[in-house]
């Protein structure tokens, strides 16, 4: 267990014009015709701003290893719920049945 | 270990070390438990926008990429008062804990504003699924009318979700500026502080991820 250290408020400052920024990013590149890459940038970029809310302003950084273990399990699950259904979904393939 | 008699100091605990990790392991847990509802909405998104593309891109460019990005602000600035407010918790300072949850307040009062304009303007453009919806305009564009209120349907239920949930956390901010304005808050007792302000940067980072998803899908307008 460790004791939280006081973050100084220009930390708190740096990361909010940080998501600021990417936020403004994120809106300028929806504009921009990236084809099939436009919801992964779009996602990354989501997945950048909601890791410097967590390390940040949750204090992930200064935390103990259970909270991390809890976090890190949550996402776990996700990736297997999205995995596992969108594997499904993708890898259908229209079936001809004969006489319809 | 002694046993510390401190008044903040639940029986149960060996020391405040203790308690602090095991209410903020507990709101993490919760937390999880939230991106597993989160997170099985985002897979139904994920599916039927694998499945209806076009109906998911032609929806998204209904919605106002304006507003939507100055909530994302909105809400962004006040994940900054709320991480500013358990600071203040961490120094005690009942003062600063409750100005800047009280511009939370403020921030998410007009975050549920400018959603309510929003909803109101989808109702009467008939973009609401059901009985009022406007069948004729997407049939025009090419677009199945069923799969673009399947869109408006997942959109209005995340984001009704996500309202609800930033309803409850305010109610809860209330309840702690009322606190603050008693002085109840120090530097050994602050956990109602910061566990509310990890439920609610939770809630900046589902919205963190709706934003692009429902707003920004849509061909460059």
């Amino acid at each position: 267990m460790k004791t939280q250290s006081i973050t100084s408020p220009r930390v708190y400052l740096i990361i909010f014009a940080a998501l600021l920024v990417l936020t403004v990013i994120t809106v300028a590149a929806s504009r921009v015709d990236l084809g099939v890459w436009h919801i992964p940038v779009a996602l990354s970029i989501a997945v950048c701003k909601a890791t410097l809310v967590g390390l940040f302003f949750m204090h992930l950084l200064d935390s103990d290893k259970l909270t991390w273990v809890v976090v890190v399990g949550s996402l776990l699950w996700l990736v297997i719920l999205f995995v596992l259904t969108l594997s499904d979904y993708l890898s259908r393939v229209p079936i001809r049945i004969s006489g319809s | 270990m002694s046993v510390e008699h401190h008044s903040a100091l639940a029986h149960q605990f060996d020391s405040l070390e203790q308690q602090h990790a095991a209410t903020s392991l507990g709101m993490w847990l919760f937390l999880a438990s939230e991106v597993l509802i989160f997170g099985a909405l985002f897979l139904g998104y994920s599916i039927y926008y694998y499945l209806y593309p076009d109906a998911w891109a032609a929806g998204s460019a209904h919605l106002n990429a304006w507003l939507g990005g100055l909530n994302t602000a909105i809400l962004l600035g006040s994940s900054l008062t709320v991480a500013l407010a358990v600071r203040a918790g961490q120094l005690g300072d009942n003062r600063q804990i409750f100005l800047y949850l009280v511009v939370t307040v403020l921030l998410g009062i007009a975050f549920l504003g400018i959603k309510a304009v929003e909803w109101t303007h989808d109702y009467h453009e008939r973009l609401v699924p059901g009985p009022h919806f406007d069948a004729l305009r997407w049939r025009e564009a090419g677009i199945s009318p069923q799969h673009a209120q399947l869109f408006f349907a997942v959109y209005f239920s995340m984001t009704g979700l996500h309202a609800l949930h930033m309803i409850g956390g305010l109610a809860v901010i209330v309840w702690l500026i009322v606190l603050a304005w008693q002085q109840r808050f120090s530097a050994d007792y602050n956990s109602p502080v910061e566990l509310t302000g990890l439920y609610w940067h939770f809630v900046d980072i589902v919205w963190i991820f709706l934003f692009p998803l429902f707003y920004l899908i849509g061909h460059s307008h």
